[in-house]
């Protein structure tokens, strides 16, 4: 039996935020059921094909899954669970916003067999959530943390952001302060990342962000990573901080590169020695499905040399960084039979790290890990 | 093809301005003629290189031969032989009027005679050539026919009074313009019999056939089968075939004196077929080769270096191969200890440089770095020897040299009246004297002044375009040689100087220059994770330093299953721009801050 993470896709959202470029629609509440269908469909079509596959993980993410009817997420893990083979003590997350998580949700997540909630909170500031065009009150945060707390939620995860505009310093003080005191085990802490095709990129090209300097940024980071350790959290993933027996399981089988397969609209899979992504488009989505076309846009095969390079730009990002021993239980080779030069070069740029086990970015690689994650292209 | 008597055969050429209508009155008389059906009619049939049709100018010459019924019932042989119109290429517009008897001179009638225009009529005057004045552009509402024709005989002194009046554009009097090379230019001359004397004023290389020559034959016949001397190297041939170009080659027995047409000789190395040579039969060759031709002088040089090391041995062929088209290119292996291997190319002048550089590329798909572009100095030195140098990193310590001398060009510019206040500040600037000032009507002038070559070919004619909208046209010819306080200029990359970078120049330009670059060099060169200093210095004084901040942040804040794709891309694009680095120390220096260094810049 291999082990798998699964990935279902909700496009749906109340409205869009300015600086999102995910497959999302703030506008098509009216297609949900349809979609849920086909999901389901969409799932039935990998049944056969993972017969001998253990699911470890489901994440399902958006969008803005908790803006749909938590009838329909029922459903959806309802149908996995009789079809698919289920980890004993799978890891089943799902993303929800505050605002939209109402007691009865959260009590139908939770039959659901839902495990982990990821609350996209990005700062505790009012004025900066509106001004980045997200839809909730730092109260409605409040609101939806406490209905998680009462059932009894325990592994639950907060997204901020940091290098927001007009966001300083003083406003990550404050966000770090209110977000230590909950009862929360797991922080992605992101740095704001301006995507093309977004409100947020028209803004930056014309000159009317405000937003943090290259040094200011880094200090943020600095003191987030130092302050989210001082409160007992593991720094464990650039942007991923976990306490003890937090960290996220699904998220780990991208960063090592194991199994995924994802469902539903522009989701991307890696399984069965292939890369390969959904079409992106509601009607393309709906006619393949409907007959019976697995709703596929392209792939790439994954072949060694790739696969390598793929293991060791992602095993950077980890903190542990790469495990030289699982690398060559892997891929029977040495890393150092391969990386001779570039592993010499960045220790002695000293943005990397060797010791016994395992190859990792120094601090200062952490802030420049492009430049070393560049050597390690094949 | 029928044979056509040698009193019916008309060489001419067609000298003009840029953009005064050469090539497209060259399209309407291959069309008239009916040498190409008009399925086949490209426009701009003689610029047949894309470089050509682009920059709108035509670089090589080509010959045609057009047969053309006149009015008076009788067929003529047309030869077209095709002239580049810039300053640059005098020299290979002298070898195509050496081979003609008469020249078209297209006046564009919006624009009237150009600095350009006047420097080729002296050549073709030179020649001996019948200039026959044609007047373009007469359908647009801004021409100024009666006036033009006026300049033409003002400043040239040559009459207008028959001028055709065409638009090449619209079709329009194309016939008045084939009447008139009839009429007008004299018929060749030249013994058939005599023993063979034949000019080659263009070559190329050609796969499957070895050198091609265009030749002009002045005396004799040439024929297949002939074993042929080429007089200057005294290597001999057996000719494969001749003929002549009309919409493709056309074999034929023989070209006798006074035609124009092509040979071939299974010539193999492009060294042994030199334009501008004269080909003579081996076994009873003439006494004399011909004269008249300009030898090549290269005036700009620079170094280009192949991006990728391993392909120096294809920038060496590929200039080979563009030799034997271009007498005037000529390069030898160098070493640079920033770009390694290379060559030092000379050039005649700054259009030409650029010529061969997007060559290589385009036609070669070569990956070059070409350094700052330089002159000839002359450095005599304490002991009384005299040193040339083309290249910065020759020049001797200072302690070594007595003098420098620079080479002066006498430079023409023709301008609106308008633009006469923003001309003398360049020049001023340009360390350029002032000789005097010609009008030549009422709105037009000629200002001629003396300028350092060294400024010429560094960014003036960009800035004499820019400030004067485009309106004046430039012309300049070498004076000679005059003493110069010259220093040589180093740009030091986090403490190390790199030779590529270094520049001769005006002492009194030093720092500016240096600063400019070490500004330009912040821009190009993309931030490391250390602050890179960047120094201009003269001897071992900083004149100029900037700092390139160090690089804060580099990293992707997310990386989920869907974004490993767009993460990989990231990089493969981070990666392919490193390819294209040079590494300078510990520096990783981009190409183009190799040609941003040259760029002008208001």
């Amino acid at each position: 039996m291999e082990d798998f993470g699964l990935y279902i896709h909700i496009p749906f959202c109340t409205k869009k935020c300015f600086y999102c470029d995910f497959t999302s629609f703030p506008d098509r509440m009216d297609i949900i059921e349809k979609y849920i269908d086909c999901l389901i469909q969409e799932l039935s079509f990998y049944k056969g094909k993972l017969k001998n596959h253990n699911i470890k993980t489901i994440f399902i993410g958006g969008g803005t899954p908790s803006s749909i009817d938590g009838k329909y997420i029922y459903k959806v893990l309802d149908y996995i669970y009789s079809n698919y083979t289920v980890d004993k003590t799978p890891e089943i997350t799902i993303e929800i916003n505050p605002g939209t998580l109402t007691k009865d949700k959260a009590n139908i997540y939770k039959k659901s067999g839902i495990n982990r909630i990821s609350m996209g909170l990005q700062t505790f500031n009012r004025h900066i959530l509106k001004s980045i065009g997200r839809s909730h009150t730092p109260e409605e945060f409040y609101d939806s943390y406490d209905i998680l707390n009462r059932l009894g939620f325990k592994n639950i995860n907060v997204d901020l952001i940091f290098g927001l505009p007009n966001q300083a310093l003083k406003d990550i003080i404050y966000d770090l302060k209110q977000v230590t005191k909950l009862n929360i085990n797991h922080i992605s802490y992101y740095s704001l990342i301006i995507e093309a095709g977004t409100l947020m990129n028209k803004w930056y090209e014309e000159g009317k962000l405000d937003l943090p300097n290259e040094d200011e940024e880094r200090q943020m980071y600095y003191y987030i990573v130092d302050t989210l350790i001082k409160n007992g959290f593991t720094h464990y993933e650039i942007s991923n901080f976990a306490r003890d027996n937090y960290q996220c399981i699904h998220n780990n089988i991208y960063w090592k590169v194991k199994p995924y397969l994802g469902i539903g609209l522009g989701s991307h899979s890696n399984i069965m020695g292939k890369r390969f992504w959904n079409v992106d488009r509601f009607h393309e989505y709906f006619s393949l499905i409907s007959k019976d076309i697995f709703p596929i846009a392209g792939e790439e095969i994954i072949d060694k040399e790739t696969e390598i390079s793929e293991f060791c730009i992602l095993g950077l990002r980890l903190i542990e960084g790469i495990n030289k021993k699982e690398f060559r239980n892997r891929f029977h080779i040495n890393i150092e039979d391969i990386f001779k030069d570039q592993i010499a070069k960045h220790i002695n740029n000293s943005l990397l790290i060797e010791d016994q086990d395992s190859l990792h970015l120094s601090p200062k690689g952490l802030d420049l890990a492009n430049l070393v994650e560049v050597d390690f292209l094949l | 093809m029928e044979k056509i008597s040698q009193d019916n055969i008309r060489n001419f050429s067609i000298i003009a301005h840029i953009d005064h209508g050469k090539s497209t009155l060259a399209d309407r008389l291959i069309e008239k003629t009916g040498m190409l059906t008009s399925r086949e009619m490209q426009a701009q049939v003689l610029d047949n290189m894309d470089l050509e049709r682009e920059r709108g100018i035509t670089i090589k010459l080509k010959a045609v031969r057009l047969v053309y019924e006149s009015k008076d019932g009788e067929k003529y042989i047309l030869n077209l032989i095709d002239t580049p119109g810039h300053v640059d290429f005098n020299y290979e517009v002298s070898r195509s009027l050496a081979a003609c008897e008469g020249a078209l001179l297209i006046v564009d009638s919006t624009q009237g005679v150009e600095a350009q225009t006047l420097a080729n009529v002296y050549l073709a005057l030179e020649e001996d050539l019948e200039i026959i004045p044609v007047i373009n552009k007469i359908d647009l509402p801004s021409a100024r026919t009666d006036e033009v024709k006026r300049e033409i005989e003002d400043v040239i002194g040559i009459d207008c009074e028959d001028a055709p009046l065409i638009s090449a554009k619209e079709g329009l009097n194309i016939e008045d313009v084939l009447e008139a090379i009839v009429n007008k230019v004299p018929a060749p001359t030249g013994d058939p019999k005599a023993p063979l004397k034949a000019l080659i004023f263009d070559s190329y290389y050609d796969t499957y056939k070895g050198v091609i020559c265009y030749i002009r034959v002045v005396e004799g016949t040439i024929k297949a089968g002939m074993e042929i001397k080429m007089m200057s190297t005294g290597k001999t041939f057996e000719v494969t075939e001749v003929g002549v170009n009309t919409s493709k080659h056309v074999v034929l027995d023989e070209l006798c004196a006074g035609d124009v047409g092509f040979v071939t000789a299974s010539i193999k190395d492009v060294k042994e077929a030199t334009v501008g040579d004269t080909i003579t039969d081996k076994n009873n060759p003439t006494k004399e080769p011909l004269s008249g031709y300009k030898e090549v002088v290269p005036m700009v040089y620079c170094g280009i270096y192949p991006a990728e090391g391993e392909d120096f041995n294809s920038v060496r062929d590929a200039l080979e191969k563009l030799q034997v088209n271009d007498a005037a290119l000529v390069f030898e292996p160098e070493t640079s200890a920033a770009l390694g291997f290379g060559f030092r190319c000379g050039f005649l002048g700054l259009l030409h440089m650029e010529i061969i550089q997007e060559r290589l590329d385009r036609e070669f798909d070569l990956n070059i770095i070409a350094t700052a572009p330089s002159v000839i100095y002359k450095i005599i030195k304490n002991d009384g020897k005299v040193l040339e140098i083309q290249n910065p990193t020759d020049m001797p310590p200072l302690t070594e040299i007595n003098y420098m001398e620079e080479p002066i060009v006498k430079a023409s510019i023709m301008t609106p009246t308008d633009y006469v206040g923003a001309i003398m500040e360049l020049c001023q600037n340009k360390r350029g004297t002032f000789l005097n000032m010609e009008y030549l009507e009422e709105k037009r002038v000629v200002m001629h002044y003396e300028l350092p070559l060294n400024e010429v070919i560094y960014d003036f004619f960009d800035a004499l375009k820019s400030r004067t909208r485009g309106y004046a046209s430039l012309d300049y010819e070498l004076k000679g040689y005059e003493p110069s306080n010259l220093v040589k200029l180093d740009i030091l990359i986090n403490g190390e100087s790199v030779d590529a970078f270094s520049l001769i120049v005006h002492e009194e330009k030093a720092y500016e220059r240096g600063r400019t670059i070490a500004e330009r060099l912040v821009d190009v060169i993309p931030r490391h994770q250390f602050a890179i200093p960047i120094q201009a210095a003269v001897g071992s004084k900083i004149i100029a330093r900037e700092t390139i901040r160090a690089l804060r942040k580099d990293v992707l804040a997310k990386c989920y299953g869907g974004d490993i794709s767009r993460k990989k891309k990231l990089l493969e694009k981070q990666k392919e721009g490193k390819k294209r680095m040079r590494q300078i120390g510990a520096v990783e220096v981009p190409q183009e801050a190799f040609l941003t260094v040259l760029k002008y810049d208001e």
